[in-house]
């Protein structure tokens, strides 16, 4: 059978492609990283696959904020066909394609537009600053997914662990209006919970003060999705920090990490 | 400056947007300085220099670098009101690094579809701060200079009516001329140049050097090169750069007369290096190959020390210091130092290895000092936050795991913070055939300057991290490392080292160009280098700082010609600078060129071997010491308290997540673990690929208050403290493994206050050179009888702080920074307990060892029984501990160290949901030793109750049971029944977890 193909955006202060590339990989997936250069340079095109992906990092050392100068590559500059490569994530999407992005590539998704994305014009409608505490802050958080989530990343899951690794992970949304579609059409598909598993407001079980506790969003076709915590940060068992009182308490735990889920998901929808 | 073609770009954060900048300062103003801010509004502004119509400047405001939701956009007649009273403004100093400039820059062409010009800087950036309340001069100046900037690298406007009149373009005029010095004078104005040049060469080096211009053969061939008989600045700045103590480590090469006053002994050594460090790893070497190891691959000849992994793969890796700029700026020099130390293993062999981590330990005075400072003198807090902050970015922005590290307190470090950066990094083991660990260059290669531009960043940096810093040292010894514009050059190396399109590489870190091209140049024998093809910031350099600036984020790269158009196109596409700046030959001669003057024509020889030996004098006399009367009843609840929060045993929680210690997703055992990611542990485990389960330990071991006792122990402590730690979490000695590549790699760091002796200014230079010997002996001792080599490393003279009659002066301080090949990373073991009714045990035995430990220090006592490592005895345990490990007996282990047993025993219960219940051994131990001690070699172990029978067999004597885990989260401790400790844990992890706020 036919491996589904998964590409990695990388270049410019990116730095989570590998791992990106290895949940594909787990999943089942062709994935291949590909430099920024070798897209604008039009060598590769996305149309060949079937999966586009932004991780994680330091575009452009998030100066301006996060994300903000690659943002504005993918919407300003041409190139070398001239198309702009805003224009050819449009072309993707409505191909019926899928499109994820992780913590600084969430941010490129939000600030270019395309998440949350309700009145769907990508418009910038929300964007993603400083955390309340000031801070860059690794730490691990507990997230529910909204049972009408749309996007199939999130198939069948309701609770998960994840690292979180940002210091610009603070969800606002541009107005009441806003806010109000979001929650009507769902796309706020990833919540920050408490121990009890109950959506949180409280620091640091939300790590960054987001409105709507919300932790990832997606566009109202389910085809872009975008989340602050890195999922591909958590492939194995080994990644979870109470991994040695997990495997003690049950020698037989599967070693898998909970992460690696979104991605079969998604693997298993498009096959 | 002129201002008159530029346009000011005010980006203000919109009314209902939480001002998270504008609070933090108004908090740390109140908290650090005690100031009353009122309401704190920030801001940003872009001032921009091109010629842009009206009409453009607007929309690439709006459009490109606003973000809709948060800004308001003004241009020009920028923001003010009335309700805030006070403002401050913060520029950068001309030439210093303005990366968020450079992106904006970025910004723009990509917006106007415009090619970016790289020696063009025409965006520059300023923050803005408007406070409520009415602030005096002091009090900006302040904030200013103690909170939010340094006067060394930012320009301050203590108030602000809605213009910008700073803006930091670097104006000079140009003087590219190249003199003549002359040096054949006396000695005493020999002594005078060196002083006045900044050169930091003794009396006998500058008549080296003298001597060497007098020579008839050197006279007769600089006439045919048509050079001046008299040395160039230039040539004389770059003997200074390469006999610098930093690049020659003239001291660790010195001859040595030491003299134990105590025995009468006394012995030479011709140099610490080639003895004790270089010494030891030739044993080592020799007696691995006899075992039929042959992982060994490179040591102390490149940039990092090599090791092999397997067949496809080696691992590299670097650790060293950043003193004396984290002293003077401490964000801009750790990050450098942070982004420094990554060139390393980059620049390693053909270079091009992947960066996979980075560890760091810190030294500091304590962030609670109250007292007053010497001018020029950082608070220790101040040190912190921004040594922390650098390492943050350094590490943060460049996508390298911060896996782990160690910061230490003491008094001692609040002159001179040590600043001890690594990172490891792995290699493909050959690149289209050729071992990528060796550097080949042949005659004809193009030298190729990669990365960024030269400024006046960094001259004299060499020289001035040899020196003692006064409030005279040169501001251009400051630089700010640029994480983005390295991150885009360690891209492109790895892509064109996989594509064969370098030949070699290596780092252009302290000296520059010429300490870079100088080393390249001694492997074919020569080389080229014209200067003027050197990209510059700004222009207005002189020839010879263009060769010895240090300015950040450079590679040397050697081309074979026919690569090098392909090489240049595809750093092109991934926005970095390359210019090909000379070629190599075998002439002889280093050879350096400014247009068509030739400026510099310095035999290689000479350049590298000329440099007189030292002879240097160490007396050892052992201090008198005795152990305190203490009490033997104390409120041991109390003590155990305090010892949990002070300030080298609590937790550095605030530090650690501020780390990105998991990008890559190949962490197993970060910094703190268990249910609440809390609880502490011994080394990093990290896996090397998404392949195998093959992986890394990575661990630090540094004592420095042992060596007030004795240098000898506080060097052999330090290197067991890294050992067992990665014996901890499971690692595997290299003699006992059965891993065929099962190496073990260590990097050495010797931080020392001045050791040379001088009747007026260090009359007790000859025993601290003594200790520094001593620090040696252990490190011989200690790696050849585990069979643990040394493979790289760094000496750090100099870390005195020096105002007038007052000299505050480092401890000596050694640093181990070990890392081990784990077979299968899903087999290691984390320190947390793990299960109500596991059985607990100590392993190891405790001495009557409390001299220099935490304990006496909370009674401000130094003791003399300092824990001494009795290597044998480590060894029968540490080989227990794997027997142990292989049959998977152990559930947790916890190595012991500061504060003894009691500490080990309460961070075991920091992984959640336990508490302990233990009972001491009846021994004639006394309490205190038995929970304080800080004997080494010891482990804090749980296993299963079923396997009690099978543990004890394998461990005999060695392991001492304890008591159990248990399900109430408390700790009880009692001896003889008599109840000793009764402790909530949550109390305890309180305390530990909020002992350090800076």
């Amino acid at each position: 059978m036919k491996k589904i193909k998964s590409l990695i955006l990388t270049g410019y202060g990116i730095n989570c492609e590998e791992e990106m590339a290895a949940a594909y990989e787990l999943a089942g997936a062709d994935a291949r990283i590909v430099h920024l250069s070798d897209i604008f340079a039009d060598r590769i095109a996305i149309h060949d696959y079937q999966i586009l992906n932004f991780p994680g990092g330091f575009s452009f050392g998030d100066d301006l904020g996060s994300a903000k100068v690659l943002g504005n590559k993918f919407k300003f500059k041409p190139m070398a066909s001239g198309k702009r490569f805003m224009d050819e994530l449009q072309q993707f999407l409505s191909d019926g394609k899928y499109i994820l992005g992780v913590c600084n590539g969430f941010q490129a998704l939000v600030k270019m537009g395309l998440l949350p994305n309700t009145g769907g014009n990508s418009d910038q409608e929300a964007t993603l600053t400083h955390n309340d505490s000031g801070k860059f802050e690794d730490r691990w958080v507990r997230i529910r997914v909204n049972e009408k989530a749309r996007t199939p990343y999130l198939n069948g899951l309701d609770f998960f662990d994840v690292p979180v690794r940002h210091g610009e992970g603070k969800l606002i949304f541009k107005d009441e209006e806003i806010r109000t579609a979001v929650l009507k059409q769902n796309l706020n598909c990833l919540e920050y919970v408490d121990k009890q598993g109950d959506s949180t407001a409280e620091y640091p079980l939300n790590p960054n003060g987001s409105e709507l506790n919300c932790a990832g969003l997606t566009d109202p076709s389910g085809q872009v999705f975008g989340l602050m915590p890195h999922p591909e940060a958590y492939l194995s068992l080994y990644n979870h920090p109470d991994w040695g009182k997990k495997k003690r308490k049950n020698p037989d735990i599967s070693e898998e990490g909970q992460g690696l889920a979104l991605f079969k998901n998604i693997i298993e929808k498009l096959k | 400056m002129t201002t008159g073609t530029a346009n000011h770009v005010q980006l203000i954060l919109k009314e209902n947007v939480v001002d998270v900048s504008g609070s933090r300062v108004r908090e740390d103003a109140q908290k650090f300085l005690q100031i009353e801010t009122g309401r704190v509004k920030s801001a940003k502004v872009f001032s921009i220099l091109h010629n842009l119509t009206p009409a453009q400047v607007e929309a690439f405001a709006n459009e490109s670098l606003k973000d809709s939701i948060l800004h308001e956009v003004r241009i020009n007649t920028l923001y003010t009101n009335p309700d805030f009273q006070s403002q401050l403004v913060i520029s950068k100093l001309p030439g210093v690094t303005d990366d968020e400039g450079v992106s904006a820059q970025k910004a723009l062409c990509d917006y106007f579809d415009m090619p970016f010009d790289y020696s063009r800087q025409i965006i520059f950036t300023h923050e803005i701060f408007y406070f409520e309340k009415e602030l005096n001069r002091a009090q900006l100046d302040s904030i200013a200079s103690e909170l939010l900037g340094n006067p060394l690298i930012n320009h301050f406007e203590f108030a602000f009516d809605g213009a910008i009149r700073f803006v930091p373009q670097v104006q000079m005029r140009a003087d590219t001329s190249t003199e003549t010095i002359n040096i054949f004078v006396s000695d005493e104005q020999l002594l005078r140049l060196s002083k006045d040049l900044l050169l930091a060469l003794d009396l006998k080096e500058m008549q080296a050097i003298h001597k060497y211009f007098k020579d008839e053969k050197v006279q007769a061939a600089r006439k045919q090169a048509r050079m001046p008989e008299l040395p160039t600045d230039a040539e004389l700045e770059i003997l200074a750069q390469t006999w610098s103590e930093h690049c020659k480590h003239k001291e660790f090469s010195a001859k040595i007369s030491y003299k134990d006053l105590d025995t009468g002994e006394e012995k030479e050594i011709d140099s610490l290096f080639k003895t004790y460090i270089q010494g030891s790893t030739k044993k080592i070497t020799e007696q691995l190959a006899a075992k039929g190891k042959h992982w060994l691959l490179k040591v102390f000849s490149d940039n990092a020390g090599v090791v092999r992994i397997d067949d496809r793969r080696v691992f590299i890796w670097k650790v060293e210091t950043h003193n004396s700029p984290s002293a003077l700026d401490p964000y801009g020099g750790a990050l450098t130092g942070i982004v420094g130390v990554n060139r390393d293993p980059l620049g390693t062999g053909v270079g091009g290895g992947k960066l996979l981590f980075n560890t760091n330990v810190l030294c500091f005075g304590s962030p609670y000092y109250k007292g007053e400072l010497l001018p020029g003198q950082l608070h220790p807090r101040r040190i912190m936050s921004g040594v922390v902050k650098g390492i943050e970015d350094g590490g943060n922005k460049c996508g390298i795991p911060t896996v782990n590290g160690s910061i230490v307190f003491d008094e001692r470090y609040s002159g001179k913070p040590l600043v001890f950066a690594g990172t490891g990094a792995v290699m493909d083991a050959n690149y289209k055939g050729v071992d990528s660990w060796n550097k080949p260059i042949d005659n004809g290669d193009r030298i190729v300057m990669a990365g960024g531009r030269v400024g006046k960043d960094g001259i004299h940096g060499a020289t001035f991290s040899s020196m003692e810093i006064d409030e005279h040292s040169p501001r251009s010894a400051v630089q700010i490392g640029s994480p983005i514009t390295q991150k885009n050059m360690s891209d492109f190396m790895i892509r064109a080292a996989k594509e064969g399109l370098i030949k070699s590489s290596t780092d252009n870190g302290a000296g520059g160009l010429s300490s870079s091209i100088g080393e390249l140049a001694t492997i074919t024998s020569g080389a080229v280098v014209e200067l003027h093809k050197v990209p510059l910031k700004y222009a207005g350099l002189k020839p010879w700082e263009i060769f010895v600036s240090e300015s950040q984020e450079r590679m040397s790269l050697v081309v074979e010609t026919q690569n090098v158009d392909a090489l240049f196109k595809r750093a092109e596409e991934y926005e970095v600078e390359l210019t090909d700046i000379g070629y190599f030959n075998s002439s002889g001669f280093l050879e350096v060129h400014y247009e068509t003057e030739r400026i510099c024509y310095l035999n290689l020889d000479f350049l590298h071997e000329g440099v007189p030996k030292k002879h240097l004098f160490a007396e050892w006399r052992a201090p008198r010491l005795s152990e305190p009367a203490l009490k033997n009843e104390l409120d041991y609840n109390r003590v155990l308290l305090d010892l949990l929060g002070g300030l080298n045993i609590c937790s550095r929680e605030p530090v650690i997540r501020r780390y990105d210690h998991e990008v890559k997703g190949k962490s197993v055992i970060k910094p703190l673990m268990g249910a609440q990611g809390v609880a502490p542990q011994d080394a990093a485990v990290m896996r090397l690929d998404f392949e195998s389960w093959a992986g890394l330990a990575i661990a630090n071991g540094i004592l420095p208050r042992y060596g007030d006792i004795d240098a000898y122990e506080m060097s052999a402590g330090s290197f067991d403290e890294a050992l067992r730690g990665i014996i901890a979490v499971g690692g595997e000695l290299p003699d006992e493994t059965n891993e065929a590549n099962g190496f073990w790699t260590v990097n050495d760091n010797f931080c020392v206050p001045d050791s040379v002796f001088n009747e007026e200014g260090n009359p007790d230079g000859r025993y601290k050179l003594a200790q520094l010997v001593r620090m040696n002996e252990a490190l011989y001792d200690s790696s050849t009888f585990f069979n643990i080599p040394m493979t790289s490393g760094k000496d750090s003279m100099k870390n005195d702080f020096i105002k007038g009659k007052v000299k505050i002066s480092v401890p000596p301080t050694i640093l181990y920074s070990m890392v081990a090949k784990v077979a299968d990373a899903r087999k290691v073991v984390t320190a947390e307990f793990k299960q109500a009714g596991d059985l607990i045990y100590l392993v190891g035995k405790t001495y009557d060892e409390l001299g220099a430990s935490e304990f006496y220090k909370i009674f401000g006592e130094l003791g003399a029984n300092v824990p001494r490592v009795r290597r044998e005895e480590a060894r029968r345990i540490y080989k227990k501990m794997m027997g142990a490990n292989r049959q998977r007996l152990i559930v947790s282990a916890h190595d012991i160290s500061d504060g003894g047993l009691a500490v080990a025993l309460a961070e075991s219960a920091f992984g959640g949901d336990f508490g302990a219940v233990i009972e001491l051994p009846d021994d004639r131990l006394s309490l205190n030793a038995a929970l304080f001690a800080e004997s080494h070699s010891r482990f804090v172990v749980s296993i299963a109750p079923e396997n009690r029978e099978i543990f004890e067999t394998i461990f005999g004597p060695d392991a001492q049971f304890l008591g159990s885990v248990s399900a109430t989260k408390k700790l009880h401790i009692s001896k003889n029944g008599k109840a000793i400790i009764h402790l909530e844990i949550e109390k305890m992890l309180n305390t530990w977890r909020t002992g350090l706020e800076f």
